[in-house]
């Protein structure tokens, strides 16, 4: 469960990003953040990540207020929080099994593990037969789906997507949506925030809408609700 | 940390050092010249330490030359007078024949030169045994005001001048060696700098997956290490080379002369051999130290 309490940040030349947050994400859920450019949703997330600290409120993560917890603590909040971005973040001269195996690698787990793990998850993001291509050989699709295997191969219980699809085009971000949403299914709870409308208007789950900073609307099925 | 993790961590900071290969040279060079350096001068400051403990005890002595001219009685009488002299132990009287005796002894199979001297110009001599080396001074001051003495040979001297030139040696080779090890500690900082920034992406993706702090900062202290490393043992085989060089020809060439033994070569790596290791390893592991605190928030 995520827990927002009263939370503003205040960037430090003075731009208000967030202003006085109150929300409650539950186990399971898949939220979606809207809102237009500047509104907050990347600031959030960030918050969420404890990649910037909250100028003011707590955040609950687990029963665990993290803008309490000490830096040295922060990896493994992030074990359990992970994140997918707008512009996957592969590296380059691995391939698709080497830089999802090096999530794993990188946090010391069992080589038996990750030669068992990193196969289930690429079937599971449909690129079994993509494993030994480096990502300059995929589609952007393809690479976006490499980066979300990377995020869930070391079973997070909360997966964030920063505008996943934004790269994408819509046949595209549509095969996206249906990874993510199968990932959603199996348990994970999933943040997404995004621009895309006709995906969120489809998905009928609940919406966050953020508009200079605040909250202004907050819907179960809901629409995107916006004509940007 | 797993046997696994160790070597995965060995692997990337060679892959860097390998990749960077101008800078880790620099950095190794560097490490390397500013040891080989304190390398000379602790082969200089050690040895003149030794010659200035072993003339201390050879030479707790005043030698005194005198005039050619005395008679027996003259000698006897100033004898007497030397051996009442606060501090002096006791005497030895050296005849101008047992002085060359001696020199011919010490010059050995050379010996044969000094068979074409025709007339023994050495000259008649007491040997003054001190209590202490520190009481020289004053016995000095008392054989002044004695007639008879043509020259007094003063072995105190040689050990101040000696000591001198050991402190001299060892505070500016100090200075030296600070300014040095700055130097490449700043060289290394660089060089993990480059690391770092063209890995930029890798840790960028390693925070975001939860690896630890020390998980991302080990490769590069590593790299680090093991520059100063190689740095050291490549100085360690100079010093050792160049010692083992100068060893040989010291002693070949100037023993007889200065009957004085200089430091061995086995003694002198066991000396410095862990100086280097500790220095070199030391200056790699502070410079991306440096580099970390600056350019990596974790
Ligand atoms: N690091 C930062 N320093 C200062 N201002 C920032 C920083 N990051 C974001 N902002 C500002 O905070 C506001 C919210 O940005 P952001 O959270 O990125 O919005 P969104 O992701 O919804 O587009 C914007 O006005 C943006 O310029
Ligand atoms: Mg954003």
């Amino acid at each position: 469960m995520i827990q927002f309490r009263n939370v503003s940040k205040v960037y430090n030349k003075g731009i208000q990003a967030l202003t006085n947050i109150n929300l409650t994400i539950e186990k399971g859920e898949f939220i979606f953040l809207v809102g237009p450019s500047g509104a907050g949703k990347s600031t959030f997330i960030k918050l969420l990540l404890k990649e910037e600290e909250p100028t003011q409120g707590s955040i609950i993560v687990d029963d665990v207020d993290i803008t309490k917890l000490p830096r040295r603590k922060v990896p493994h909040l992030r074990r359990n929080i992970s994140v997918v971005f707008q512009d996957f973040r592969l590296l380059p001269n691995k391939t698709v099994y080497e830089n999802v195996a090096f999530a794993m690698e990188v946090i010391e787990a069992p080589s038996k593990e990750i030669r068992r793990q990193v196969p289930m998850i690429l079937g599971m993001v449909g690129l079994s037969d993509k494993a030994k291509q480096y990502p300059n050989e995929l589609s952007g699709g393809e690479r976006q789906r490499v980066s979300i295997a990377r995020s869930i191969v070391n079973n997070p219980s909360i997966l964030i997507a920063d505008e996943p699809t934004g790269n994408l085009d819509p046949e595209t971000a549509w095969e996206i949506m249906k990874v993510l949403r199968q990932i959603n299914r199996r348990g994970t709870t999933l943040v997404m925030a995004t621009h895309a409308k006709d995906i969120v208007d489809t998905m009928q789950q609940r919406v966050v809408a953020l508009e200079k900073g605040r909250i202004v609307r907050d819907e179960h099925r809901g629409a995107y609700g916006y004509e940007d | 940390m797993k046997i696994r993790t160790m070597g995965y961590m060995i692997k990337q900071s060679l892959i860097s050092i390998w990749r960077n290969r101008g800078m880790s040279i620099a950095s190794i060079t560097s490490v390397m010249a500013s040891l080989t350096i304190l390398g000379v001068i602790i082969t200089i400051v050690l040895n003149v330490n030794n010659i200035s403990e072993m003339a201390k005890m050879q030479f707790d002595t005043i030698q005194v030359f005198l005039v050619d001219e005395l008679d027996n009685e003259q000698i006897n009488k100033l004898g007497q007078d030397i051996g009442e002299i606060n501090g002096v132990r006791f005497i030895d009287y050296e005849t101008k024949k047992e002085a060359l005796e001696r020199m011919k002894e010490q010059w050995g199979d050379k010996a044969y030169l000094l068979e074409v001297l025709e007339e023994n110009t050495l000259p008649n001599s007491y040997i003054i045994h001190l209590e202490n080396i520190e009481i020289a001074d004053n016995v000095v001051q008392s054989l002044n005001d004695m007639e008879g003495i043509e020259e007094i040979k003063y072995h105190k001297e040689i050990l101040e001048t000696m000591m001198g030139i050991a402190n001299f040696v060892r505070t500016v080779g100090l200075v030296l060696i600070v300014i040095l090890i700055l130097i490449t500690m700043f060289i290394i900082a660089n060089t993990i700098k480059i690391t770092l920034n063209s890995r930029r992406q890798e840790i960028n993706i390693m925070k975001y997956v939860g690896a630890t702090n020390w998980f991302i900062r080990w490769p590069f202290l590593m790299e680090g290490i093991i520059l100063g490393l190689m740095g050291s043992i490549i100085s360690l085989g100079i010093v050792y080379f160049g010692y083992e060089y100068t060893f040989n020809l010291i002693n070949s060439q100037f023993n007889m002369v200065m009957n004085v033994r200089v430091i061995s070569v086995n003694e002198m790596m066991n000396r410095t051999l862990p100086i280097f290791i500790v220095l070199g390893t030391g200056v790699g592991a502070l410079g991306s130290i440096l580099s970390l605190r600056k350019y990596l928030r974790v």
